[in-house]
């Protein structure tokens, strides 16, 4: 009886442990954090927001039906370039080398991506295009290997001896699994709308660009229309986006993007950028023969360690540690509000609309709202991303609780006490798989919200673009990307410990009938 | 043609049957007997395995869940049989449109099991006893010498399962199947082999097993 017992206690406490170390850290990371209220007057500047959006301007209609335009375009152009490229990959997924190649182009978020490929290509078309397809080829190649590993294995035992590999993934691997390709690449398709939509901040003519145009010239009910436009975008995505269309989607976004009218470079871009740009400085400028020249390089090094990459990375963990704990408690919070038997038929109605807005705006977008509002510390940074995700991490967990309640017993009960005794044991434990997978993406946002100006990885490496010290911005992606990784490792590591590897993340594709998208399951 | 000399067989680390002694000789008809879980399909598995390793091409297989690509028509889950006698390219050709020479031979396959007709139909929405006739037309459309079937007819009625199993014979000149009806294993088998517990306890020619010794192979 008593090994029993203790088996069956350790898991959870195990996890309320887990937890609680989590939320002992942001505390203690409370003193240190910047959260001040840096605007100069929150409060009137959130007023006068709040009358712009309740009265939208929709004069700019021309432009913003442009940005429209192209917004679509770059998502479909780069979601099928990456889905193509990551299709390929996916059956070398096994091998090493290829495996590191993703992991490394997905570790990059796609603006930095836009902005490094900016030295190279210029604001054009392709800079936009790639920023998307990089980044999302490591995440298709990734997605699409593991429906194949998890697709039924016996009819490719059942093959005859001696039949070639292409003939059995065609026939016996790829059929099983084409179903969920494509499911996912339509969710990705959605994600690749947001990211289109922000890579107007860093100045390619999608709505982001709008938006901040917009918000600079402090006209809100012209931002409005922007929100209300790419709101629709992404509401209505099911209704235009259909398979037999997808072939002429993508030609007819390729010809829209070929009319793009952008600033010319100078010949010899990428040799320049690769043989030049990003090498670093001393070793530029001086003789690779030279012991000097490599002593200068060490202290570039240290420099950059020292003064950029280390308080830039404290600063992007602060952000994040903080941001997932928020995250949780919206989420705890949040997902109740999807369970008509908790909150009512109306709560439920708003419960929807918060948490569809609050996930389907870009973490970038928010940040920038609330930059405006609060002005430039932490804070801003911390809410908008804890909002975001916590808004996916409710989503996810309303849908798998509607499932735990349908299986409830008939006189449970209803209202808090349903919540609380029924519902949040049952869900505690994909709850926490849930936070450990957002931690990671968190901290790749919380890294890129630094080109808003907030202290992370993001801002030092946007300074050293602005510097043109490509070199510089580099080393410090390289850094983000290690931490990415790391912080990965971490993340798998401890849901394995804890047990909560497999299904409660992966993305919960619908069924054939079903036929919805699936929801925001972390891979974002 | 194959001689299994006091091996140990087993999956994944777990031993099924230890100390086998199994031969197959050209020519023969097989039929394993036995409970559920005795061992059958490891055996059958070794089998079609240890043949393959011989570099042997001309054998044919029908998997206990018969291994069957339900997104599929039942056209490509029979042209699935031949994968290996034709190039990639020309197999994708036939993946995206199915070329009038392989539909004939398909369809043959598909008569001799009583599916004639139906090879654009999806798998998914044949019947149990249907999908199962789509794996023996696979085994049939691919051809060869042998024949390694674990529970192949167990999805259709007496009447046609001994019609099935007669074309089988017809067709393949050696055969070992994994039967659970035994008046059908009597009806074709040239050799009885009984596993109980892991034991090959009978392994004789048919008509020379009693009745009581296969009653004691079912016993509790």
């Amino acid at each position: 009886m008593r090994f029993i017992a203790s088996d069956r206690r350790w898991r959870p406490r195990g996890r309320i442990a887990t937890t609680l170390v989590f939320v002992g850290i942001a505390v203690l990371l409370l003193p240190v954090a910047d959260l001040r209220i840096a605007g100069h007057d929150p409060w009137a500047e959130l007023g006068r927001m709040g009358q712009g959006l309740l009265a939208p301007d929709f004069s700019a209609i021309p432009s913003l039906s442009r940005a429209a335009a192209l917004t679509v375009a770059f998502a479909l152009c780069g979601v099928a370039a990456g889905a193509l490229a990551g299709f390929l990959l996916a059956p070398l997924y096994g091998r090493g080398a290829v495996r590191a190649l993703c992991v490394a182009a997905r570790s990059i978020h796609e603006l930095f991506w836009a902005i490094l490929l900016m030295q190279v290509t210029g604001l054009s078309a392709t800079t936009g295009i790639l920023a998307l397809a990089i980044p999302y080829a490591g995440i298709f190649a990734k997605v699409f290997s593991e429906y194949l590993d998890e697709a039924d294995p016996r009819p490719a035992h059942a093959m005859p001896p001696g039949t070639g590999a292409i003939s059995i993934f065609f026939f016996a691997r790829l059929p099983l699994a084409i179903r969920e390709f494509g499911t996912y690449t339509l969710y990705r398709l959605e994600c690749g709308l947001r990211s289109s939509a922000v890579l107007g901040f860093v100045g390619l003519p999608t709505l982001g660009f709008e938006l901040d145009t917009f918000f600079r010239q402090g006209m809100y009910g012209a931002v409005a229309a922007v929100l209300i436009v790419y709101y629709l975008l992404i509401a209505t995505i099911r209704l235009w986006m259909r398979w037999p269309l997808a072939p002429a989607y993508v030609l007819a976004a390729a010809w829209v993007l070929s009319g793009l009218r952008t600033p010319p470079m100078a010949p010899g871009a990428l040799m320049r950028f690769l043989g030049h740009d990003i090498v670093p400085a001393p070793l530029r400028n001086g003789s690779w023969g030279d012991p000097a020249t490599w002593d200068s390089l060490g202290a570039w090094v240290g420099n950059l360690a020292l003064d950029q990459a280390l308080p830039g990375l404290a600063a992007t963990l602060i952000v994040a540690q903080l941001a997932v704990i928020l995250a949780g408690v919206v989420a705890v919070i949040g997902f109740p509000l999807l369970l008509r038997p908790v909150v009512g038929r109306l709560g439920v109605w708003f419960g929807h609309l918060g948490l569809v807005i609050g996930r389907s705006t870009p973490e970038y977008m928010l940040a920038y709202v609330m930059l405006q509002i609060l002005g430039p510390s932490m804070l801003p940074a911390v809410i908008a991303l804890g909002l975001h995700n916590g808004a996916i991490i409710a989503h996810l967990l309303g849908r798998q609780s509607q499932g735990i309640h349908a299986g409830l017993r008939p006189d449970a009960s209803a209202g808090f006490d349903l919540y609380a005794w029924e519902i949040l044991p049952r869900i505690h434990g994909n709850f926490l798989a849930l936070c450990f997978y957002r931690w990671e993406i968190i901290v790749r946002e919380a890294a890129i919200v630094g080109l808003l100006g907030i202290g992370t990885l993001g801002f030092y490496v946007g300074a050293a673009i602005q510097e043109i010290r490509v070199d510089r911005a580099v080393f410090l992606l390289l850094v983000t990307m290690a931490a990415t990784i790391v912080i990965d490792m971490i993340s798998r590591r401890s849901r394995a410990s804890l047990g909560l590897t497999g299904a409660s993340t992966r993305p919960a594709l619908p069924t054939e009938r079903d036929g919805r998208l699936p929801g925001y399951e972390g891979l974002d | 043609m194959l001689h299994l000399q006091g091996e140990t067989l087993g999956y994944g680390g777990h031993v099924v049957l230890p100390d086998v002694d199994f031969a197959l000789h050209p020519g023969e008809r097989v039929v394993l007997l036995g409970r559920s879980g005795s061992g059958k399909s490891t055996l059958l598995n070794a089998v079609h395995a240890r043949l393959a390793a011989q570099g042997r091409r001309d054998l044919a297989l029908v998997p206990q869940e018969h291994g069957l690509v339900p997104q599929l028509s039942v056209f490509h889950n029979v042209y699935m049989g031949r994968l290996d006698r034709h190039r990639a390219a020309y197999n994708l050709v036939n993946l995206v449109w199915p070329l009038a020479a392989e539909r004939r031979q398909v369809e043959d396959a598909l008569r001799a099991v009583g599916l004639a007709g139906m090879g654009r139909r999806p798998l998914g929405a044949l019947s149990g006893g249907q999908k199962q006739r789509t794996a023996l037309a696979r085994a049939v459309h691919r051809g060869g010498a042998v024949l390694i079937g674990d529970e192949p007819v167990s999805a259709v009625d007496e009447r046609h399962a001994a019609e099935l199993v007669a074309m089988l014979g017809q067709r393949f000149r050696t055969m070992v199947l994994a039967l659970h009806d035994v008046a059908l294993a009597r009806l074709i088998a040239t050799r009885i082999v009984g596993i109980r517990k892991g034991r090959l306890v009978i392994d004789k020619p048919a008509s020379r097993v009693g009745k009581d010794e296969i009653d004691a192979l079912y016993r509790l």
